[in-house]
């Protein structure tokens, strides 16, 4: 008879599809799972499951249109992106903008990295298994909506930035409702960490996980407060400051664990940053006008164009090819979700089924912002 | 007032005046399980709304307020579409067992409640091993969860079942032993003496330090068995979707949803039996009046289910493997060295009695 030993047992993979319609993949991600157990042995993301062929539609819009595309990406940082492709068709243009809009623009930044972090951090809670979080997010993310949709009149796609400045003045009683809101939201950071981030079970589920070193970070191209939280200082409006960000003192939060419950608190600690960039412009706005005239059809002058916003996920890169027409020869737009999703594979290998889904919810993927 | 001293029995004598022994016997079992049967329902219904209620104080919302006063009919209203659905399943599934799963969680919950006393002498069964049958009969539900998982033929359902496996079968372990620490002080399991006994001061205070370490020990473990958060690997919606019931809709998916509710109610009713007196009233304040019994003996189930809802809300998942280590590093250990301090203390009559 054989004797038995553990090599005997053999344990059979299996193979599972995690999406396109799957509550922790936020959106039509497919994730293609290979599982022993439940221990993740492979994760293959495909995608192409809400490709809307944005930069192609690009080379047809003119460069005011391409603005509006951009909502449509990263849908959670609208205003970031439509500020992406204004810095980059002014900087083509050579078009100093007045102070005044650098100064709303990096304010309005700031509230929709705020807005952005407040989602994800309930929706990270419900990943987690904590439900709750989710409408205490939602919550605070309901007043910066407000305000702007009384300034920008809309929602999530704001619309907001024109080349050469912003559509309208801001709305008067912007400023109060910012105050107040930051006022309000004080109070309510503390309470998030109540709730979740010193709870015993949500660091056991955090501690560890997912670990991503800074070499890594580095060489899969990943940004924002997934790079940072690794270690790697590569804040864009630290080093490559734009708009107003030259004017302000902001820390870049930064972590060296790499883990997920770094990458959580890096988040935590920017919502604290961004209230402080606000706080430090909103009773400074300068007098001024909202805009700088541009021609009726912007025309770029031949030649490539790149420009660089840290959004609420990381760098967000517009590159413009010009061949001096009203339309681009070709957009490309390096958006921080994707290399951020090329990391998962890599960091949830020997991981548990939990430990996947923890992890993903701290890369904060917004799908449509990977498959444009 | 006088009420007889088992429910059944009554109906037993009520009925042999115009039919025989034997029919008798049996029309009074039929009888109080239909009663049952109809009460836990709708009980079951307003656990869930209370849940629903719950969830919603928790979460700045207002919950169900829409159908009836409060929102109160909302649940019934959902019961009646649950009813009128149709009934889906998958073509590969094993089809007998997939149609037996839900009701071997239901039975087993409802043949629990059969043993509970309500108030003095309110009590369908009762039987001298109590504790015993509650123990053996919720853990037949898991069979349910694990047919239901394996023959949906669905993976993820599968993975649902089989954490649903380890878990419960572990966390069993811890239920049974923290039980078994209060038995220590009763020396009965049957849950009418259970409850004489405590007529000298509720358990919790009897036993004091190990009775409210089994206490903590007993209500993490029952949380566990029946599923829900921060245990509920079993369905963990943002891993699995639905987990074990994925595939199952309309009344056999009620079935299951119903079935926790319940094992909830009987999971908060054993630790109010076993630890807090049950139908007795804090010092003894209705000792005159037994029939207050049902209404001190669901108030303080009632808190019971505040406690673990509140736990629900608040508290995120663990992982699979943190689950199992709780129970068999630190659960299991605890509770045997519990046992033994138990033990020790009724030995050296170290317990509190008024």
């Amino acid at each position: 008879m054989e004797t038995i030993t553990t090599t005997n047992f053999k344990s059979e993979e299996y193979f599972i599809n995690m999406g396109p319609q799957h509550p922790a993949t936020h959106g039509v991600l497919r994730l293609l799972l290979t599982i022993d157990g439940e221990i993740i042995k492979k994760v293959e993301p495909d995608l192409g499951y809400i490709h809307r062929s944005i930069e192609k539609m690009c080379e047809r819009d003119s460069y005011q249109q391409i603005v509006h595309l951009t909502d449509r990406m990263d849908y959670l940082s609208s205003h970031i992106n439509n500020e992406a492709v204004c810095l980059t068709v002014e900087k083509a243009l050579e078009l100093e903008v007045p102070e005044r809009v650098k100064v709303i623009r990096t304010i309005l930044g700031e509230l929709t990295r705020i807005a952005s972090h407040c989602l994800w951090w309930g929706v990270m809670g419900m990943d987690v298994g904590a439900l709750t979080t989710y409408f205490y997010g939602f919550r605070d993310r309901e007043m910066i909506n407000d305000i702007f949709e009384e300034t920008c009149g809309a929602r999530l796609t704001m619309n907001y930035n024109v080349p050469g400045g912003l559509m309208f003045d801001i709305h008067p009683n912007f400023v109060n409702r910012t105050k107040e809101f930051i006022k309000h939201f004080k109070t309510k950071i503390p309470e998030y960490d109540r709730l979740l981030t010193g709870n015993v079970i949500f660091e056991k589920r955090t501690k560890g996980v997912g670990v991503l070193t800074k070499e890594d970070a580095i060489s899969f191209g990943a940004s924002g407060p997934v790079a940072r939280a690794s270690g790697y200082s590569c804040d864009v409006r630290k080093h490559h400051p734009y708009s107003a960000y030259n004017q302000v003192n902001f820390n870049e939060a930064l972590a060296t664990e790499g883990d997920t419950f770094a990458r959580y608190q890096v988040r935590i600690q920017e919502l604290w940053e961004s209230i402080s960039i606000i706080e430090q412009l909103i009773d400074n706005i300068p007098e001024g006008d909202h805009k700088v005239a541009t021609n009726a059809v912007i025309k770029l002058p031949k030649g490539e164009y790149y420009q660089k916003v840290e959004t609420a996920r990381g760098e967000l890169g517009v590159f413009v090819v010009s061949t001096g027409t009203k339309n681009p020869y070709r957009m490309k737009f390096r958006s921080p979700g994707f290399s951020n999703l090329s990391l998962l594979n890599h960091i949830s290998v020997g991981g548990k089924i939990g430990d996947l889904v923890a992890t993903m919810a701290t890369l904060d993927l917004v799908i449509p912002d990977i498959d444009r | 007032m006088n009420i007889s001293l088992n429910i059944t029995k009554t109906i037993q004598e009520l009925l042999q005046g115009f039919m025989g022994e034997d029919s008798a016997y049996y029309g009074a079992m039929i009888t109080v399980a239909l009663i049952y049967l109809a009460i836990f329902a709708v009980a079951g219904l307003y656990l869930v709304l209370l849940e629903r209620k719950v969830a919603a104080w928790f979460q700045l919302r207002l919950g169900p307020n829409r159908v009836g006063f409060w929102g109160l009919f909302q649940t019934m209203a959902d019961a009646l579409k649950l009813v009128s659905k149709e009934l889906t399943g998958t073509v590969k599934a094993d089809k007998f067992l997939y149609n037996l799963a839900p009701y071997f969680v239901i039975v087993s919950s409802l043949m629990a409640l059969a043993v509970f006393p309500f108030t003095q002498g309110f009590q369908a069964f009762d039987i001298n091993i109590g504790i015993f049958f509650l123990i053996a009969i919720s853990s037949i539900g898991v069979i349910g969860i694990l047919l239901g998982g394996w023959s949906s033929n669905n993976k993820f359902a599968l993975i649902g079942a089989m954490r649903s496996g380890v878990q419960t079968i572990s966390y069993e372990l811890s239920v049974g032993l923290s039980l078994i620490t209060m038995v220590l002080l009763t020396g009965t399991l049957q849950l009418s003496e259970i409850i004489e006994v405590q007529k000298n001061g509720w358990l919790i205070v009897q036993g004091h330090i190990p009775a409210i370490i089994a206490f903590c020990i007993y209500m993490i473990a029952g949380t566990a068995e029946t599923n829900r958060a921060p245990f509920d690997m079993v369905e963990a919606e943002s891993e699995l979707g639905a987990g074990f019931h994925t595939e199952y809709s309309g009344m056999k998916f009620a079935y299951f949803f119903l079935a926790e509710f319940i094992n909830m109610f009987i999971i908060a009713a054993i630790g109010t039996t076993i630890f807090f007196g049950g139908w007795l009233s804090p010092f003894g304040v209705t000792e005159s009046l037994p029939w207050l019994g049902v209404f001190w003996f669901l108030a303080k189930t009632l808190i019971l289910v505040f406690l673990m809802m509140w736990f629900r809300w608040t508290f995120p998942r663990l992982r699979v493997d943190q689950l199992l280590t709780l129970e068999w590093k630190y659960l299991l250990p605890l509770n045997l060295l519990n046992i033994v301090l138990m033990a020790i203390m009724v030995w050296l009559g170290l317990t509190i009695q008024f």
